[in-house]
């Protein structure tokens, strides 16, 4: 929390941003820039269901049995169960990254059969433990078929267009997340010409803006990919890696990393390490979970709501 | 240091005293040496010792005591390991005396090295 308090004081809205870090499982939506309390579910997916919507996952961790959650699939399980219980159903939905635990056959195969439940088309971006297998073509012959390069690509729906990117190949010693020369000249031609007024979406697994470097959460160039995005009125970027909510607004971008569906990661530095992070039983279900994500035409910012598992 | 030299120097006048191999000798040299083993342990995303020196010839293994996967990279790109899950180790035997930086390809904020020396020659009086 440091890092708000030194980059712009403690306003009200910042310790409201600052609160959604700590998952308590109260639910916020981000509009206009101001994030405000929807209290309640309901009413948050009443608010959803005027206007298209889409809907994040990430971090499932297929595999994943340690202490922190001994069953991943079941705890994704439930996030579909809340999916499907939606009583709007979302346009689709994007994954960002890290489906699997070991990028295992079984795991993946585990985690398709329950994503598949949701009926809902699905785009994924990798997470680095998506692509451990040697020759590192599980993922992409499975999920990245459309895609260029080790798995990056972009797509329209309802006016706005969708860029995922992928930041966890080619990682150099000492470095954080990485996009690569050959993806932001790929980025690059992408936007080159589209109108400024397009409303861009970004995701990718490990966070684009330096969250934490200490523990590698940020991205190496992921400033040079926001300069190409500079000229856009509404920038929307969604990341997954640290199994938190956190949020910050940057001029007309505006960040936001999902909770995971598997195991709650500690806030920066409140731990040792980033490793899986164990909390009572009872507990771990509030720090997991979804977002949807609204767009209502005309409006600057995309409405974030983020859904734990167990309010 | 000066401490870990006189121990050495004992542990040569040991071993050449003793009337077993001196192969075996050496062996044991180089990791009461440092005061280390000949293992690396991989413990909150950190990699322990964070600086290991050994001698050419020793065979090194990193072991994975985190819950999430972590691999071993060299960044001159001589070793790298697959990804270990909790509890895989992955082993490399350094032959050639040199400084090797390496790091975790999942993770690469986390880095360590490795300083090999000469197995044999002025070892008393390094």
């Amino acid at each position: 929390m440091t890092k708000f308090d030194r980059e712009e004081g403690l306003s009200r809205r910042k310790v409201l941003e600052c609160m959604t870090w700590v998952g308590t499982g109260v639910l916020w939506t981000v509009s206009g820039g101001v994030p405000r309390s929807l209290g309640l579910i309901d009413q948050a997916h009443a608010e959803a269901a005027k206007s298209f919507t889409f809907l994040q996952i990430s971090d499932s961790h297929v595999g994943f049995d340690k202490p922190a959650n001994p069953n991943a699939l079941g705890t994704l399980e439930e996030a579909v169960g809340r999916i499907k219980a939606m009583p709007a159903k979302p346009s689709f939905m994007i994954h960002t990254g890290d489906i699997s635990h070991l990028s295992k056959v079984s795991e993946f195969d585990n985690a398709d059969h329950i994503i598949s439940q949701t009926r809902l088309d699905v785009h994924y971006v990798p997470g680095e433990h998506d692509l451990l297998d040697e020759e590192r073509k599980l993922y992409l012959e499975r999920y990245g078929r459309r895609s260029k390069g080790a798995g990056w690509y972009s797509f329209d729906a309802n006016g706005v267009h969708f860029i995922g990117l992928v930041n966890v190949v080619d990682l150099k010693a000492g470095g954080l997340g990485n996009l690569g020369a050959e993806q932001l000249a790929w980025l690059e031609a992408d936007v080159k010409g589209r109108s400024a007024s397009t409303p861009i979406v970004v995701f990718a697994h490990i966070p684009l803006w330096t969250v934490y470097p200490e523990w590698g959460w940020g991205t190496e160039d992921g400033g040079r990919a926001l300069e190409l995005l500079k000229r856009f009125g509404s920038v929307t970027v969604l990341n997954g890696h640290i199994h938190q909510v956190m949020q910050k607004i940057e001029g007309n971008a505006t960040f936001h990393t999902a909770r995971s569906t598997a195991f709650p990661q500690p806030a920066p530095g409140t731990a040792p390490s980033p490793g899986p992070m164990k909390v009572a039983d009872d507990k771990l279900r509030s720090m997991l979970g979804i977002a949807t994500i609204n767009f209502v035409q005309g409006k600057e910012r995309l409405a974030i709501i983020d859904t734990p598992l167990q309010g | 240091m000066s401490v870990r030299t006189t121990l050495r120097n004992a542990v040569i006048a040991a071993a050449l005293g003793a009337a077993t191999a001196p192969l075996v000798a050496v062996i044991v040299l180089s990791a009461g040496a440092q005061g280390a083993p000949a293992a690396i342990g991989i413990d909150n995303f950190t990699f322990n010792p964070q600086k290991l020196t050994v001698k050419a010839g020793t065979t090194l293994t990193w072991t994975n005591n985190d819950d999430i996967p972590h691999a071993i990279a060299a960044v001159n790109k001589q070793f790298k390991s697959k990804a270990l899950d909790t509890g895989d180790a992955y082993s490399f035997t350094f032959t050639t005396p040199g400084t090797y930086q390496y790091f975790c390809s999942l993770h690469p904020h986390m880095t360590g090295a490795i300083v090999v020396e000469e197995a044999t020659g002025s070892d008393g009086a390094n």
